[in-house]
């Protein structure tokens, strides 16, 4: 009744750009661009469904570029040089990364202190420790990946729905699910309405701050693992400042930066919507590659001057009141 | 009373902060199923008290029993969980959550580690139906009025099993229609056999709903009394702590009828909602004091006077010329100086020092380009330390530090040294030891004889009287008597506050 909800704006505006593209381009309107748009997009997906529920609990983490960086960097050293099976590797590596995000959580909490000098100090520390590991890139040769990274569902149309863009699409499902279906959802929620308040009405506070980093690195772990299926290799320097591009992602979905409101399908949008900006420019080639950063920012902008937009009306003084107005 | 168990039984609860203490030996006791109001003006120790008992604060001295049981919850969960649920005048609700959200969280129905959404409405429509609403619950409680969500907040306490309910200025904010809807709930959840403790300061809404009221002053039990037998001016003496006997006492005799000039007028002044228009004239070298109860409107004209509110209609002037008064710096500009009753979060700088504290005012009049030198700094601050008697004698030492009768007096000196024509001071003895009150006191005299004029508001009516030419009487939000002369003294002033509405509003408008 007022106005549009964000997440609904976000899909008319992907929609809309897709409408564009396809007209200067019919050749974007297939499954195999689509495909291939999941596809590369498959681990901005993952990780920005954990970075949704960060921002919606009105945290903020900034430690998951590097934590898929470092993940990356130990599957290949782990795979190639300390021999051990792949599979025992994601394992401990998806430990590892959800152990490091319940010790920010734990911090967060139990210090009172703002997640943004926290997860800036993970950030730094994964990144620290992936150099650490190795400092070049380390190919991975094992027959798991070209089996994982060949293997693909064919869609109508000749386009392929790789096993990363499938795995992708179940966690973004699952995440939608969690947010919205379950206790630990409307916890979420409660606590980016206001922590005192949740806290008062019987919200265990500091366990939900450390399921929910935990969460949030445990996907940035398995969005490693993702990019190390896509890229063959581990690199201590890959996805530096993805962090930032899942930020983007989260907020042009229509999820509130102050926390409280949100969606995860939101944010899948979102990651559409960049990802749609990048294949327009590999589309077009003659534009620099930099211009979907500023495609994104202006799109940015436009989002967060709408939701203050809508906060303020928000805001305004109710006219509803109980019953008849005397 | 028929149903006498006593259901909440506190005892000898004493609580202090630092050296100030908040609470001496309170006894309070609750029966089941009646409306029990908890008055006294600020610092009274009311919300300490609900605080105590609530478990957000821990206790001296002193047991807390609730049906028989002793209980000692270290925080409000424990409370809840005890039987005693609070709703602040601030609804501790989640605003972006649906309202069945907020009445289930943390408590919702599942079925396979899933909400039943569906459910979670059903039951929240049938809890919210017993309270006569009938509203959209998978709303977010945001987008309702302040009143359905105080509704919403006492159904969730009711519903997590409370027997005992506080409700703190549970009206502050609703309109006379939800008012009533608020005490149709009340009754009815006494009549189910909870005690609910009411705390307000709108006392005709005390006198409609309460069945008994406990007073508590500076800390202490005044008394408790049955609310029918209590009238209204005993109940404001109470409250005020006054003895009609020792009246007009030390009142200096201050009442040289000479004929001053005006120092600053308001016309028809006010805003809607804030403070009903009034008329007020502000003579140099006069003290005008404005009495009332917490809540009737003396902070308010204040923060109007000195621009710090907007006013919305009528007309102030300034030496006769009509000027604009919408904001802070306009008051400043036009000379006038505010010390605010909250010295610790709205007046004092308490990490800066003395000499900092007292020439803020100045360097922010004279703007930033045109900067006070040291030497003119030490200079001010030398001189109103000394003329103040601030102590100790440092002006380099941190307000933080000093007694509150100093800190008070660091405040007066920066208002001082921007030379205003008029200085607004909200309680200015607040806080403050005896001693110190006195030579606060003295200090007002003197200023006013210097030619300044005072606006002067105070809880203490025997100060009010001693130092004022005239007293605004304000009730409700309204300046409802004015008091000059001989007039002045307490039995007036007290008179005018418990005067019947009716009255005084014909008084007001003749």
């Amino acid at each position: 009744m007022r106005g549009l909800p964000p997440v609904l704006i976000t899909a008319i505006v992907l929609v809309a750009g897709f409408a564009l593209c396809a007209v200067q381009f019919p050749n974007i309107a297939s499954t195999r661009v689509v495909g291939n748009l999941l596809t590369d997009n498959a681990f901005l997906g993952i990780v920005a469904t954990g970075m949704t529920f960060v921002i919606i609990s009105g945290g903020i983490d900034l430690s998951v570029g590097s934590v898929i960086g470092f993940t990356t960097v130990f599957v290949a050293l782990a795979i190639e040089r300390w021999g051990m099976p792949p599979l025992v590797a994601f394992v401990a590596i998806l430990a590892l990364s959800a152990a490091f995000g319940a010790a920010m959580g734990a911090v967060i909490h139990v210090f009172d202190l703002p997640p943004f000098i926290v997860t800036l100090a993970g950030m730094f520390l994964a990144r620290g420790a992936g150099f650490l590991l190795s400092t070049e890139s380390v190919p991975i040769t094992a027959p798991v990946y070209s089996t994982v990274s060949d293997f693909a569902l064919r869609m109508p149309g000749g386009g392929r729905l790789t096993s990363v863009a499938i795995i992708m699409l179940v966690i973004v499902i699952g995440g939608a699910l969690l947010l919205q279906l379950t206790r630990f959802g409307a916890n979420v929620y409660a606590l980016g309405g206001s922590r005192a308040t949740a806290g008062l009405m019987g919200v265990a506070v500091g366990k939900m701050t450390i399921k929910i980093y935990m969460l949030s690195s445990l996907l940035a772990g398995i969005a490693g693992i993702v990019f190390s299926f896509y890229t063959s290799a581990g690199y201590s320097l890959s996805a530096v400042g993805v962090e930032l591009d899942t930020i983007a992602a989260v907020v042009i979905g229509g999820t509130l930066l102050t926390g409280g409101q949100g969606s995860v399908i939101g944010t899948f949008l979102g990651v559409l919507i960049q990802g749609l900006i990048q294949t327009y420019i590999n589309f077009d080639g003659t534009l620099s590659s930099w211009w979907t950063k500023i495609a994104t920012g202006v799109l940015l902008f436009a989002f967060i001057a709408l939701q203050q937009g809508l906060v303020a009306l928000a805001r305004r003084p109710r006219t509803k009141s109980l019953g008849a107005a005397t | 009373m028929q149903n006498s168990a006593s259901l909440l039984e506190v005892r000898g609860i004493s609580k202090s902060f630092g050296a100030v203490r908040a609470l001496q030996e309170v006894d309070f006791t609750l029966r089941a199923g009646e409306i029990h109001a908890l008055l006294g003006e600020n610092g009274a120790g009311k919300s300490t008290l609900i605080k105590v008992i609530t478990g957000v604060f821990p206790r001296d001295a002193g047991f807390v029993r609730i049906g028989g049981e002793e209980i000692a919850p270290r925080s409000a969960k424990a409370a809840v969980a005890a039987g005693i649920a609070t709703v602040y005048q601030e609804v501790n609700l989640l605003p972006n959550l649906s309202v069945a959200q907020n009445l289930f969280l943390d408590r919702q129905p599942m079925r396979f580690g899933i909400v039943r959404e569906g459910e979670m409405r059903r039951r929240a429509k049938a809890l919210l139906a017993d309270f006569g609403l009938d509203i959209d619950v998978a709303a977010p409680l945001g987008s309702y009025s302040v009143a359905i969500q105080h509704v919403t907040a006492i159904a969730r306490a009711v519903d997590l099993s409370a027997r005992v309910l506080i409700l703190d200025e549970p009206t502050a904010s609703l309109d006379r229609h939800e008012v009533e809807i608020l005490f149709g709930i009340m009754r009815q959840l006494a009549k189910r056999g909870i005690g609910i403790v009411f705390v307000s300061h709108f006392l005709d809404q005390v006198y409609e709903i309460s069945d008994r009221i406990t007073v508590l002053r500076n800390g202490r039990l005044v008394g408790e009394r049955e609310t029918a037998s209590l009238a209204r001016l005993e109940l404001i003496r109470m409250m005020l702590g006054r003895e009609l006997a020792e009246t007009t006492s030390a009142r200096a005799a201050a009442s040289e009828h000479e004929v001053r000039e005006v120092c600053a007028s308001f016309e028809n002044f006010g805003k809607a909602g804030y403070v009903a228009p009034f008329n007020l004239e502000l003579r140099h070298g006069e003290v005008v004091g404005l009495a009332g109860l917490l809540g009737s409107g003396r902070t308010e004209t204040a923060r109007l006077v000195f621009g710090a509110e907007r006013a919305d209609r009528g007309q102030a002037r300034v030496e006769g010329a009509p000027v604009r008064l919408q904001s802070p710096r306009d008051g400043v500009r036009h000379g006038f100086g505010y010390c605010p009753e909250e010295r610790k979060t709205d007046g004092i700088v308490a990490e800066l020092t003395v000499r900092e504290n007292i020439v803020l005012a100045l360097q922010a009049k004279r703007g930033l380009l045109r900067p006070l030198s040291r030497r003119e700094q030490d200079e001010i601050a030398r001189r109103y330390v000394k003329m103040l008697d601030i102590r100790p004698a440092d002006p380099e030492r941190p307000v933080g530090l000093l007694s509150g009768g100093n800190q008070q007096k660091v405040l007066l000196a920066r208002w001082l040294a921007t030379s205003p024509r008029l200085l607004v001071l909200d309680e200015p003895t607040r806080g403050i030891d005896v001693g110190a009150h006195a030579e606060i006191i003295r200090l007002i005299r003197e200023l006013c004889d210097d030619g300044l004029s005072l606006l002067v508001i105070s809880s203490e009516l025997d100060e009010i009287v001693t130092y004022s030419d005239r007293v605004v009487v304000l009730r409700d939000r309204a300046h409802v008597e004015e008091l000059a002369g001989e007039a002045v003294d307490v039995g007036n002033i007290l008179a005018a506050i418990a005067a019947d509405s009716v009255t005084v509003a014909l008084e007001a408008h003749t």
